[in-house]
C-alpha cells in the first residue's frame, strides 16, 4: 500500500468536496424539520410523507418513468440497427456522411433540438403530450445508444458471424443467435444510458411537453420558481438513492463476473 | 500387390469433388486469384500452402461462400456453387480463431449447426455425443469456451464443424495457435479423424512441415497462382520451379549454363570449377541458363574426394548448424558459392572429424539434383 501524501489528500478532499458537497447539503436538508430550506430545526422525515401524498409529483414521476422506459426501448432498437449498418454495412454511398450525421445530435445544443421538434409537432398537427415527449427523447437518445453499440461492434470478431452462417444460420438468425447475445452488455448499457438521459432531461421535455403530461424535472423546475420546499429535497434524495443503488449494484455485478471469468480462464490454462 | 494406393488424381474415371475452373478473384485493382484451375477429389486431405497474401485464404473463402469468384466457376460435386449462400452449402469451416460462440457451452456450440437443420432433440443429442467422443471432449461438454484450454478449444471448433457431416471441411490455419508439441500431436489426430470420417479436408497453412505431414496433396501458391500441386513427396523431390524448391525444405540453388550430355546435361557454373552433371527430362537448349537445386541431405561431405560420385567439389566449412539429430554444414567453394550438406549424427559428437575451416569434399550422384529452367 502506498502512503497518501499531503498533496494527494488535499486534491482528493477538494475534488470530492466540489463534486458532492451540494448533494450532501440537499440530502441533509431533506430531513429538516423546518419549512425553511436554509435553517436547521431538527431531524424529521415528514417531508417524505407529504411528498407521497402529493398527487402532482406522483403523476409527474409516473409520466417520467413511462417516457424513459418507452423512449429508451425504442432508441435502443433504432440505435442498435443504425450501429449495425454503420459498422457492418460495408462501404456504401454516403456512409461517412451518414455516420457523421448519426453523432451530430450529441453536440447539437438541446435548445435547438427541442425547438425544431416543437416546430415539427406543430407543423404536423400533433398535440403535445406524453407521445411527443417520447418521440423527442427517442430522437436524441438513439444516437447515444448507437455510439455505445458501434464501439462494441467494431471490436466484435467478424468470424463469429461467419461461423454462424457457415453452420446454417440465415443472416437474421446469425444476428439473433450470435451477434445480439454477445453484444448484449453494450446494448443494455446503451438502454440504461438512454433511460437516464430521458429521466433527467429538462430542456427538450419542456419544449415538447403539453398540459396533459408533465415530467418530473419540469415539475421540480417549475415548483422551485415558487420557492424551494423541503419536499423537493426529499424527492431529490429519493432520486439520488435510486440512482446510487442502481449504479453500485451494476458495478458489483460487473466486477464479480469479471473476476469469475478471470479465475475460470486461469483454471482452464492449468488443465 | 493387393494394396491399392490412394491416388484418385491419377484415375481418369474418378470424379473430382471440387473443380475450380478458370477462377479469378479481384478486390478492386488487386488480383487475389489469377485464372486458376484445380481439381480436388473426395476423401482427399488437400493443403493450400503459401506465404501470407498468396491467395490461399481467398481460395478457401470462395469454397465456404464468403467470397464469390469474379470470373470462372467453382463446382462442388458437379454443381456450380456461386449462387448458393454459405448457410445452404454442404461445406463447413473451421476458423483460424476457432470462432467459438462465447455465450454457449461446448455442447451447445457443437449442437448449433444441427439445431439449424431442424433435427429431433434425440438425434441432436446422439450426434453431439458422437462428436464429443471423437474429439475426446466428453468431460467438458458443460463448460464455456473460456473455461477450457487452447488445445481443447481447437477440438471443439473441429467437432462443431464436423457435426453436420459436411461433404467438405475447410480448415483455416487450424493449428496456428497451438505450441509446437501440441501441434504435432494434433496433426496426427487430424489425419486420424479425417480417415475415420471419410470427409474431404482442405487445409490452408503457411507451415510447409504441417502441409507435408497431413496432406495427400499440396498446392504451393504464390501471388494468386498455384505454382505446383502434387503429393508431398513429388513436391519435395521434383519441384517444378525454384520458388517451390526454395519454399519447401532446405535447398542449395546453383545457377549455370546447360550443355547437352549423353543422359542429361552438364552444367558449368563457375570458372575453374568442374561441370556438374544432372540427369533430367527437362528440355533445355544448348547454352541455356538454368538452375540446379540440391537438397542438403543428398550431398555427402567427406575429407577425401568421393570416388563413387560424378559430382565432386572441394570447399571449406564455413558454418555448422547442429540440430541434434542432424548437422547442416555450410561449405564455401573457392568461388564464394555456398553449398549446404546435411549428415545424420549417428555417432557421438566427439567422434566426428569435421570442424570449422576444414577442407572438405562435397559429392552427389547424377540423379540427386533437380534441373530447373531459368
Amino acid at each position: 500500500m502506498r502512503r497518501l501524501t499531503w498533496f494527494n489528500v488535499t486534491s482528493l478532499t477538494l475534488g470530492f468536496a466540489f463534486l458532492y458537497l451540494p448533494m450532501v447539503l440537499l440530502i441533509v436538508y431533506s430531513f429538516n424539520e423546518s419549512k425553511l430550506v436554509t435553517v436547521w430545526a431538527g431531524f424529521s422525515t415528514k417531508w417524505y410523507g407529504t411528498l407521497l401524498r402529493n398527487e402532482a409529483f406522483l403523476d409527474a414521476a409516473w409520466v417520467t418513468v413511462q417516457v424513459a422506459f418507452v423512449s429508451s426501448s425504442i432508441a435502443t432498437v433504432l440505435g442498435t440497427m443504425a450501429a449495425y449498418v454503420m459498422v457492418r454495412g460495408g462501404r456504401f454511398l454516403g456512409r461517412t456522411l451518414f455516420s457523421g450525421m448519426i453523432y451530430a445530435p450529441l453536440v447539437m445544443p438541446e435548445v435547438i433540438t427541442g425547438l425544431s421538434l416543437l416546430l415539427l409537432f406543430i407543423g404536423i398537427g400533433l398535440d403535445r403530450g406524453i407521445l411527443t415527449i417520447i418521440l423527442a427523447h427517442t430522437t436524441f437518445s438513439m444516437c447515444y445508444v448507437s455510439v455505445v453499440v458501434s464501439s462494441r461492434l467494431v471490436s466484435f470478431d467478424r468470424s463469429l458471424e461467419e461461423a454462424a452462417l457457415d453452420l446454417g444460420c440465415s443472416p437474421m438468425q446469425a444476428f439473433r443467435l450470435v451477434t445480439l447475445p454477445i453484444i448484449a452488455p453494450a446494448v443494455i448499457s446503451g438502454w440504461l444510458l438512454a433511460f437516464t438521459l430521458s429521466l433527467d432531461d429538462l430542456v427538450i421535455a419542456s419544449f415538447t411537453a403539453g398540459p396533459s403530461a408533465t415530467t418530473l424535472p419540469i415539475k421540480i423546475w417549475s415548483s422551485i420558481r415558487l420557492g424551494v420546499s423541503p419536499e423537493i429535497n426529499a424527492l431529490s434524495t429519493i432520486l439520488i438513492a435510486v440512482v446510487s443503488v442502481g449504479v453500485i449494484t451494476a458495478s458489483i455485478i460487473t466486477k464479480r463476473s469479471a473476476l469469475r471469468q478471470q479465475a475460470e480462464e486461469r483454471a482452464a490454462e492449468r488443465l | 500387390m493387393g494394396q491399392t494406393v490412394f491416388e484418385p488424381w491419377n484415375d481418369p474415371n474418378e470424379k473430382p469433388l471440387i473443380q475450380f475452373k478458370g477462377v479469378t478473384k479481384r478486390f478492386g485493382e488487386f488480383t487475389a486469384i489469377d485464372n486458376q484451375t484445380l481439381d480436388i477429389f473426395p476423401k482427399e486431405f488437400f493443403a493450400l500452402l503459401g506465404p501470407s497474401g498468396c491467395g490461399k485464404t481467398t481460395m478457401m473463402r470462395m469454397l465456404a461462400g464468403f467470397e464469390t469468384p469474379t470470373e470462372g466457376t467453382i463446382l462442388l460435386a458437379g454443381q456450380n456453387i456461386a449462387p448458393i449462400p454459405p448457410n445452404k452449402r454442404a461445406v463447413n469451416m473451421m476458423f483460424q480463431s476457432y470462432a467459438l460462440f462465447p455465450h454457449l457451452s461446448v455442447w451447445d456450440n457443437i449442437a448449433f449447426g444441427l439445431k439449424r437443420d431442424g433435427m429431433s432433440k434425440q438425434a441432436i443429442g446422439d450426434r453431439v455425443a458422437e462428436m464429443l467422443k471423437l474429439t475426446r471432449l466428453e468431460k467438458f461438454a458443460r463448460r464455456k469456451p473460456h473455461q477450457i484450454s487452447g488445445g481443447q478449444r481447437q477440438r471443439v471448433a473441429l467437432a462443431r464443424s464436423l457435426a453436420k457431416a459436411p461433404k467438405l471441411l475447410l480448415l483455416d490455419e487450424p493449428l496456428g495457435a497451438l505450441d509446437a508439441k501440441l501441434r504435432q500431436d494434433t496433426q496426427f489426430e487430424l489425419m486420424d479423424i479425417q480417415e475415420k470420417t471419410g470427409t474431404t479436408f482442405v487445409i490452408v497453412t503457411h507451415d510447409q512441415e504441417e502441409a507435408m505431414t497431413v496432406a495427400s496433396r499440396v498446392a504451393v501458391m504464390d501471388h494468386g497462382r498455384i505454382v505446383q500441386a502434387d503429393t508431398p513427396a513429388r513436391i519435395y523431390e521434383n519441384p517444378n520451379s525454384v520458388y517451390v524448391a526454395d519454399f519447401i525444405g532446405d535447398v542449395t540453388i546453383i545457377e549455370g549454363t546447360a550443355k547437352r550430355a549423353a543422359d542429361g546435361y552438364d552444367i558449368t557454373f563457375a570458372e575453374g570449377q568442374p561441370a556438374l552433371h544432372a540427369v533430367s527430362d527437362v528440355q533445355l537448349t544448348q547454352g541455356q541458363r538454368c538452375y540446379l537445386a540440391i537438397r542438403p541431405e543428398k550431398v555427402s561431405i567427406t575429407a577425401q574426394k568421393p570416388e563413387d560420385k560424378r559430382n565432386a567439389l572441394k570447399g571449406k566449412i564455413l558454418d555448422i548448424a547442429y540440430l541434434g539429430n542432424l548437422s547442416t554444414y555450410h561449405v564455401e567453394l573457392p568461388t564464394g558459392q555456398i553449398i549446404k550438406a546435411q549428415t545424420a549424427n549417428t555417432r557421438r559428437l566427439s567422434r566426428r572429424a569435421l570442424t570449422w575451416g576444414d577442407e572438405v569434399w562435397l559429392g552427389w550422384t547424377d540423379t540427386a539434383a533437380v534441373l530447373l529452367e531459368h
